[in-house]
């Protein structure tokens, strides 16, 4: 579980996040949804350690992140995974040697068992037979999929998605959806997503917060956002035509 | 930010670098690609130019003392002379900042606007110093090579520009790349040589790191790279001069 207290962040003179609260359930996807510029992208980095709040704490299973020295920093950091908007695989480095990248960082396993884990979570994420192949030679679907088995290499703990399904046709997005739900599912892991997809969140939302002016406006289930009467939440969430027929569908109101 | 910012941040960097390693096989083992990519790749150019510029120092020289007074083996003396203490180590070292410089930086500003240096760090890797200290290392260790290699180039063309166009006998060039040598002088060079080597490196790194935005300011960080690591090297050259010769 990951918690958030009191977080608040600012780049110069512009207030970013202002006291953000927030808990993200283990075997869940959390979701963290808001409109570009809304500030999800700086809550999750913050989350992560990319960046220092102002104020505000950010506990993993009740350890305080940003209070940790070096070392405990980079044992948390360990347990963490990130598949990033861009992939950011290694563009060097085939797709086992990417997966093998932090197995063979930090791993204590001989050479072999780092060869069976990356080639596990190659064939997790249906890519094995892609394992010879660079980043470039892969679409934006099959680099989000290795994107995925690298974070999973190091049995992570938490998972980060950062718009895991940005510039992908709407079938590849649900593939990748999917994906992510059963992982954390099947390794009962700490999942917190960053999108603006609504697809994706009617897909796999279980705990969804909406961010809006550096805010934390909403919290809620996918269930619950259908009904919610927060009028920045609706414009958000209702832009687009398919969404409103989607709730008249389910609530029989438009 | 101003400069002394970035002289701060400069140095805050170098001690990030400078850290214990995760895994220090791993780093040797990148260590000695980049010795390959940054030194051996670099031959070619260091080799073609030294050559060129013995010779043209060779011609140079005897076209500037021709006088009855002066002994024709001070050719072969002054190309030996400009050679070892200032056209190998630093001309060199100018051309290495604009090759290797421009591809350091480049190299690693890509990696952060791809956010590949933010999937280091959230692993957990220390990310400046997997990415810089094997070349700080490989730069410091491989330049040295080449610019031996540059000192031998240049006068073995000034000594085939000479007797080509018969300036100079190859008796006197001979004679004169022997007169008043002075072994310390190719110390200092090699001295200089590492110097610059890790200002190459650590300046561009710098560069390359600290890119923010996309393609084109990792073009900038590549341009700003070259011009930054070219002043440092002018620089330090005239102190360690100083420091060294007098």
């Amino acid at each position: 579980m990951i918690e958030v207290k009191g977080l608040s962040k600012r780049f110069g003179t512009t207030q970013v996040l202002t006291d953000i609260n927030a808990v993200f359930q283990r075997g869940k996807v959390n979701q963290i949804i808001g409109k570009s510029g809304s500030g999800k992208s700086v809550l999750a980095k913050c989350i992560v350690g990319l960046h220092v709040p102002e104020e505000g704490q950010v506990l993993y299973e009740g350890r305080s992140f940003h209070d940790m020295d070096r070392d405990q920093m980079k044992e948390v950091r360990q347990e963490i995974g990130m598949l990033f908007q861009g992939s950011a695989l290694f563009d060097s480095l085939s797709v086992i040697q990417n997966v093998l990248f932090p197995l063979q960082m930090f791993a204590t396993m001989s050479k072999r068992e780092m060869e069976e884990r990356a080639r596990f979570c190659l064939k997790r994420v249906n890519i094995l037979d892609k394992d010879h192949l660079y980043p470039a030679e892969l679409s934006g679907g099959m680099q989000k999929r290795v994107g995925i088995a690298r974070a999973i290499a190091m049995n992570p703990k938490y998972l980060f998605c950062d718009e895991p399904n940005s510039g992908l046709d709407p079938q590849t997005s649900i593939l990748i959806d999917d994906l992510i739900k059963e992982i954390t599912e099947e390794f009962d892991i700490t999942t917190i997503v960053i999108t603006h997809d609504m697809n994706s969140v009617m897909e796999t939302g279980e705990n969804i917060i909406f961010i809006n002016q550096g805010r934390k406006w909403w919290e809620g289930t996918k269930e619950e956002l259908l009904n919610s009467d927060n009028k920045e939440l609706n414009e958000f969430i209702f832009a687009g035509g398919l969404m409103r027929q989607v709730k008249k569908a389910m609530t029989g109101r438009s | 930010m101003g400069i002394i910012g970035h002289i701060g941040r400069y140095f805050l960097l170098l001690k990030d670098t400078f850290s214990r390693p995760e895994r220090a096989s791993i780093y040797w083992r990148r260590t000695v690609e980049e010795m390959d990519l940054l030194g051996l790749k670099s031959l070619g150019i260091v080799g073609l130019l030294s050559f060129f510029m013995g010779a043209v120092i060779t011609i140079q020289t005897k076209t500037n003392i021709d006088s009855p007074l002066i002994q024709a083996w001070v050719v072969g003396f002054a190309t030996r002379q400009s050679t070892i203490l200032e056209f190998s180590p630093t001309i060199i070292a100018l051309i290495l900042a604009g090759k290797v410089g421009s591809n350091i930086a480049a190299e690693i500003g890509s990696m952060r606007v791809k956010e590949q240096i933010d999937a280091l760090d959230i692993m957990g890797v220390n990310s400046a110093g997997y990415l810089i200290l094997p070349k700080i290392l490989a730069s410091m260790l491989i330049n040295p090579f080449l610019v031996m290699v540059s000192m031998f180039l240049s006068i073995f063309g000034g000594y085939i520009a000479g007797t080509a166009t018969g300036i100079v006998s190859a008796t006197d060039y001979l004679q004169g790349i022997q007169t008043g040598f002075i072994p310390y002088h190719v110390t200092y060079a090699l001295i200089k040589t590492v110097v610059f080597a890790f200002i190459i490196a650590t300046v561009s790194a710098y560069q390359g790191y600290y890119t923010r935005g996309g393609t084109r300011e990792v073009g900038i960080s590549s341009t700003q790279a070259v011009v930054y690591s070219n002043v440092v090297i002018l620089i330090v050259n005239y102190a360690l001069t100083q420091i060294l010769l007098i």
